[in-house]
């Protein structure tokens, strides 16, 4: 079993002409990057690391755009044999104050001993991390070594065993930064192994990606298994992508892309976001697998993007699914690759009330599962009823898995580790029931919120919301609804307020807007707001968000 | 000013982006760096003054340093018609 550092010093001996990905960055000519260079630019902060004392086995968190910088940093943290993770970076909604203390909470619990950045962005860190923190190097990315001749037997990463740590993952808001997904060397080539194989990865593939890196999808599917597995990577930028989708369409085309990974939403977005004039030249016969994963996935949502794009080339039988989660490493199952994703029509209030997965009956209301397809052949999925025991078929339960590619824990935090990995088996908190090796995903049992693939924990959002004058403190409610039309969930806050004064209410209702958006980073699409012992409170004083929920799509006349 | 371009835009935004059809915006409310509206709902504010007003925002400018008030809209679409 090889780690990360022995795998690019093979492709820097054995293909170091061959391009390990080509960066597409919207104003600037696209820049193939070839083994030799990017191991040459990695090398050269793997120096840095060492010049400033990091040594290998230690966290070293990187805070940088979407960039050259970020990918060279990247790996030269592996090389090193350090341990690297990606925190978002500051974008121009979110306040400075709410991402200082993110990155406070994050340091606070996995003591990183480096932190790279850009030379402006050092005082805010600084700031953040204040005195005593476990972080004894701000590097800043101007004085990165320049780069020079590559010596693998100095680097600390060939040093690294296969069991060792080798990156840790986080989910964004203040609850997603405390915990730290924590990746073997060896998790992640077991994924790999099981998953290439699934997909057919073969050495004439293009994978094309617009995928943030700090998200298991962007990093794994869309960074880490290309460029360990040579296979050509096109890379855009998320924050160009969701301003001009046609970009994505445009790369397949012109790097004949063969695969790429979206969630649910982009289906939605590019199908209705694109216009006519904007697809003059795509050509999207290329991609033989898009694989939808990350957030619930909708048939409607292939269904729209099949018939907006199949005149561009696009083919039926590249609608894939994937069920995947960092603490995987990335997918749980894959499905459409062998043979169509399946289908599976059910009886709508079997599901909602029996929790059945029931085939639909003539005149009875129903409802189109898309089957996430079978786990990989390295994995197992139960569906476990609430004690723990397996259920037969067709029961939706939570979903538990059981690999060789399995977290190694969260890193330090044992206490959130062990409440999630029973006997070997990680409880994914995610709803689901299974025909056959089929696994179809119904729901969540945890309290989260995934809107445009981003997870986003209610209480984030809430207490923030509290921070607003006018807000009962206590009295606030954040929860999603699936918007058909996006594709994805729309997050909602409900707040209990005294006031009936149309333009207070309105200033409470801007304000709360703002500073959610400002604090997470999360548009809300509807505020609520109600008046005094509106919201029901569970009997040990805790806010029931499903009842809250259901009350207000009642309200609303949603339900 | 263009009270009525700015109005209109208002409106597409109450409705549209914050669910609040009887909202009336001012025209010197941040728009953007308040957080009412998130970069998803500017692609969609973008077609619709492409498809209301025949005037193209190119992607690159979809952000508040382009523009972040009614006003601040409105005028540039004024300027781009012009």
């Amino acid at each position: 079993m090889p780690t990360f550092t022995e795998t690019l010093q093979r492709s820097y001996i054995e293909c170091p002409e061959k391009v390990a990905l080509t960066v597409l960055l919207h104003g600037r000519e696209d820049q193939p990057i070839t083994y030799r260079e990017l191991i040459r630019g990695a090398a050269a902060w793997e120096r840095t690391l060492k010049r400033e004392g990091v040594q290998p086995g230690e966290v070293v968190i990187l805070i940088l755009q979407h960039s050259l910088d970020l990918i060279y940093a990247y790996w030269g943290t592996i090389l090193h044999g350090a341990i690297p993770s990606i925190m978002p970076f500051l974008t121009e909604k979110l306040l400075p104050e709410r991402y200082r203390s993110d990155l406070a909470s994050l340091v606070s619990i996995t003591r990183p001993e480096a932190v790279i950045t850009y030379r402006e962005f050092a005082p805010e860190v600084h700031t953040a991390l204040g005195s005593g923190s476990s972080v004894r190097r701000v590097i800043v990315s101007d004085e990165v070594e320049p780069v020079g001749e590559v010596d693998f037997a100095a680097f600390g990463g060939l040093q690294r065993k296969p069991e060792d740590i080798v990156l840790l993952q986080h989910s964004s808001g203040t609850t997603g930064l405390q915990k730290g997904v924590a990746l073997s060397h060896q998790a992640v080539f077991n994924q790999l192994q099981n998953y290439s194989n699934t997909l057919h990865l073969a050495p004439d593939d293009v994978i094309v990606s617009w995928l943030p890196l700090y998200h298991d999808m962007g990093l794994i599917a869309g960074f880490l298994m290309p460029i360990l597995l040579r296979v050509p990577l096109v890379i855009l930028s998320p924050f160009e992508w969701v301003r001009a989708p046609v970009r994505l369409l445009q790369a397949v085309t012109k790097y004949r892309g063969t695969l790429s990974w979206l969630p649910n939403f982009a289906y939605n977005f590019c199908a209705k976001k694109i216009r006519d004039h904007d697809l003059v030249g795509v050509n999207l016969s290329s991609w033989r697998a898009v694989s939808n994963c990350s957030e619930p996935m909708r048939y409607e949502s292939h269904v729209l993007f099949l018939q907006r794009f199949a005149p561009y080339g696009l083919k039926a039988s590249a609608l894939c699914t994937c069920y995947a989660m960092a603490e995987n490493v990335f997918a749980v199952t894959q499905g459409g690759i062998d043979a169509p994703v399946e289908l599976d029509d059910i009886d709508r209030e079997a599901m909602q009330v029996e929790r059945v997965a029931r085939p639909a009956q003539p005149g009875r209301p129903a409802l189109t599962m898309v089957s996430a397809g079978p786990p990989l052949p390295n994995v197992q999925v139960k569906v476990m009823d609430e004690h723990g025991n397996p259920l037969p078929d067709r029961v939706i339960g939570e979903l538990a898995l059981h690999s060789d590619c399995m977290l190694t824990g969260y890193y330090h935090r044992d206490d959130a580790t062990r409440k999630a990995i029973k006997d070997g088996w990680y409880y994914t908190g995610d709803y689901g029931y299974k025909v056959g090796e089929q696994v179809y995903v119904a729901g969540r049992k945890k309290d989260m919120i995934i809107v445009g693939g981003k997870n986003v924990y209610p209480m984030d959002l809430e207490e923030l919301a509290m921070e607003v004058k006018g807000v009962h403190p206590g009295r606030v409610v954040a929860f999603g609804i699936f918007n058909e039309d996006a594709g994805t969930e729309d997050v909602v806050i409900v707040a209990e307020v005294e006031t009936q004064d149309q333009a207070e209410l309105n200033r409470i209702s801007d304000e709360i807007r703002a500073v959610v958006t400002r604090g997470s980073a999360i548009a809300l699409r509807h505020v609520h707001l109600v008046g005094p012992k509106w919201l029901i409170k569970t009997s040990s004083g805790k806010t029931a968000r499903g009842a809250n929920k259901e009350k207000y799509m009642k309200e609303v006349g949603l339900a | 000013m263009n009270t009525d371009m700015i109005q209109q835009l208002g409106a597409y935004i109450a409705t549209n982006v914050l669910k609040q059809p009887n909202r009336v915006l001012s025209p010197d409310q941040p728009l953007i760096t308040s957080g009412m509206v998130d970069s998803f709902s500017l692609v969609d504010l973008a077609l619709f003054v492409e498809d209301t007003y025949h005037v193209h925002l190119d992607d690159s400018e979809l952000n508040s340093d382009t523009f972040d008030t009614l006003a601040q809209l409105a005028a540039l679409i004024e300027a781009r018609a012009a």
